[in-house]
């Protein structure tokens, strides 16, 4: 079984909503209709979006962290916005794992949204139905784009490559490695919705320093300082003098 | 939650007619049985039944309010197998066509014996009446349920909350009955009246217990669970819209902790106290504006408890919503 997924690099992702961007530019296009916004350049502008990048900062000045965290639908293996749908509109397909609105079935009771802990659905105040990432799912399989452009939106708009795109059912996938050796982990694991997106943990480059790589304590280039060690300190280590 | 008007008149509107539908057929039920002596007439069952036709009417009507396209609403019965909400499509117009029939039958007097003991005459009419009751209270378990069914909205993930629904209906319910009865059976009044407080009382107990479980509820998602970090100081900086979204405006309800205060105390008088101190007094006397004033005023309890409960319930999402 496929189960397509993105991979978000929080250790890379710099929040310049390249992704947020590009996703609207291509799903307000399509052919579902446009994602309206309303007042926006007006005083409360809002609008629909299937994705955001939101910031957090974690721990205490001077001692904290930025973090950009985009969430858009995390396409759940056990999706709880899918059974609760009153009209089949909400579903999760089974050849791929995308979950998916059908507009044209859907009654607007928000009902999903309500089931949905991340908050990943949002209504189209203009079209009255729920709404969520696709995965591009328009876009992932057109055989007339190159195929290295059959790709979401937010993964071909991303400059630092923060967004994988690929099958975490699949072992071999780029996106599975990552999970596996990167440390990959799912949004609220309590409610037992077995998110497939998953996250990058943001990781300290770190070296390790001892002080005598710093200051060597038998640098050959120092050969002034050099002297003849006495019969007794014969090292193996470095024989130059000999 | 934001509290929708919609939801808040459709759950309490059919609480109403459902309970006093259920007062109505418990009362033909008591009276078949001999245990209840006053003759009760079918016209008194017919129209009683035309006024929570009227109810259920008014739920009905207030419900496609709250969708975005009223007009495709046939299709939410399709998934019954999953949905509560389906479920509830369903039930509701289930019971309306049972409640409609059992006041046919009353109102063409189109009722037969069927069945005859020594102390007692079954008539047709109770056996549907009865199916009804089944149907009210299935109706009443789907609509709990599509609250009590989302486990991380914790404060309704409880039976407290299916039992509260029909707790509430069944008092609102009788308040109702009471008030009809005083305009068209004057001796009834006694009987529908202390059944009232009786079930004002319950639901005061249920409801209360839901309350202060609700206060010991230790939430399961945190900041650190819905972004994965592992730190105790997480504060949100922004949350990708300025202006808003359909995810601050859905499930914040938006009004301070004075007014929530203020919705909660005021509910629980004008939902329990107020009412059964006026009905007492409308007993009493058998005034009927007393009565008429309980049960008003009981709705517009039912109305702050319902926004209450709504509002009161605290959704996951909103962790990443909490700053801009």
């Amino acid at each position: 079984m496929t189960q397509l997924a993105l991979i978000i690099d929080l250790n890379v992702c710099v929040g310049c909503s390249a992704c947020v961007t590009s996703c609207k530019e291509w799903n307000t296009s399509g052919e579902a209709g446009p994602m309206t916004d309303f007042n926006a350049f007006g005083k409360d502008p809002t609008g629909t979006f299937f994705n955001r990048v939101q910031t957090f900062e974690v721990g205490e000045y001077p001692d904290t962290e930025t973090i950009h965290f985009p969430k858009s639908c995390l396409h759940c293996e056990e999706p709880p916005c899918v059974p609760v749908c009153p009209t089949g509109a909400s579903y999760k397909r089974a050849e791929d794992g995308i979950v998916l609105v059908d507009y044209d079935k859907c009654v607007g009771c928000k009902y999903c949204s309500w089931a949905c802990p991340y908050g990943a659905r949002e209504i189209d105040e203009s079209q009255k139905v729920m709404k969520k990432c696709t995965l591009c799912v328009d876009r992932i399989y057109d055989t007339s784009l190159p195929e290295d452009r059959r790709k979401p939106a937010c993964v071909l708009a991303c400059p630092t490559s923060a967004r994988i795109f690929g099958d975490v059912h699949d072992e071999n996938s780029e996106a599975s490695r990552l999970i596996r050796e990167e440390g990959g982990y799912q949004l609220m694991p309590e409610w037992g919705t077995k998110p497939a997106n998953h996250y990058l943990p943001r990781k300290k480059q770190k070296i390790n320093l001892e002080s005598n790589d710093l200051k060597r304590v038998d640098n050959p280039l120092k050969g002034e300082n050099f002297t003849k060690p006495g019969a007794d300190d014969a090292t193996l280590e470095d024989a130059s003098w000999i | 939650m934001h509290p929708a008007f919609s939801v808040i008149f459709l759950t309490t509107l059919l609480g109403v007619g459902q309970g006093m539908f259920i007062a109505l057929v418990f009362v033909q039920l008591l009276t078949t049985a001999g245990i209840v002596q006053t003759e009760l007439t079918p016209e008194f069952f017919a129209y009683g039944t035309g006024v929570v036709l009227v109810f259920v009417g008014l739920a009905l009507f207030a419900s496609f309010f709250h969708l975005g396209h009223p007009e495709r609403a046939m299709r939410t019965v399709t998934q019954w197998k999953t949905s509560w909400l389906s479920r509830e499509v369903i039930a509701l117009p289930a019971f309306g066509v049972g409640a409609l029939l059992y006041g046919v039958i009353h109102f063409f007097s189109w009722d037969f014996i069927l069945l005859e003991t020594e102390d007692m005459l079954v008539q047709f009419s109770l056996v549907i009446g009865l199916l009804g009751i089944g149907l009210s209270i299935t109706l009443w378990i789907c609509t709990g349920m599509i609250y009590a069914c989302i486990k991380f909205l914790q404060e309704w993930a409880t039976p407290l909350t299916v039992v509260n629904f029909i707790m509430l209906g069944m008092a609102s319910g009788y308040t109702a009955a009471t008030v009809y009865a005083s305009f068209v059976k004057p001796e009834m009044v006694q009987f529908f009246a202390w059944s009232a407080i009786l079930f004002t009382v319950l639901a005061a107990i249920t409801r209360i217990s839901a309350l202060i479980r609700n206060l010991r509820i230790k939430p399961k998602s945190t900041p650190t669970t819905a972004i994965g970090i592992r730190h105790k100081k997480i504060v949100q900086k922004s949350q990708g819209a300025m202006g808003g979204s359909y995810n601050t405006r859905e499930y914040f309800h938006g009004k301070s902790d004075g007014f929530i205060s203020l919705i909660k105390w005021g509910f629980l008088v004008l939902t329990f106290v107020v009412p059964v101190i006026f009905l007492i007094l409308g007993m009493a006397e058998t005034a009927m504006i007393a009565l008429i004033i309980a049960a008003a005023v009981q709705y517009v309890g039912l109305l702050a408890e319902r926004w209450y409960f709504f509002a009161d319930s605290n959704h996951p999402q909103n962790i990443y919503y909490q700053g801009v």
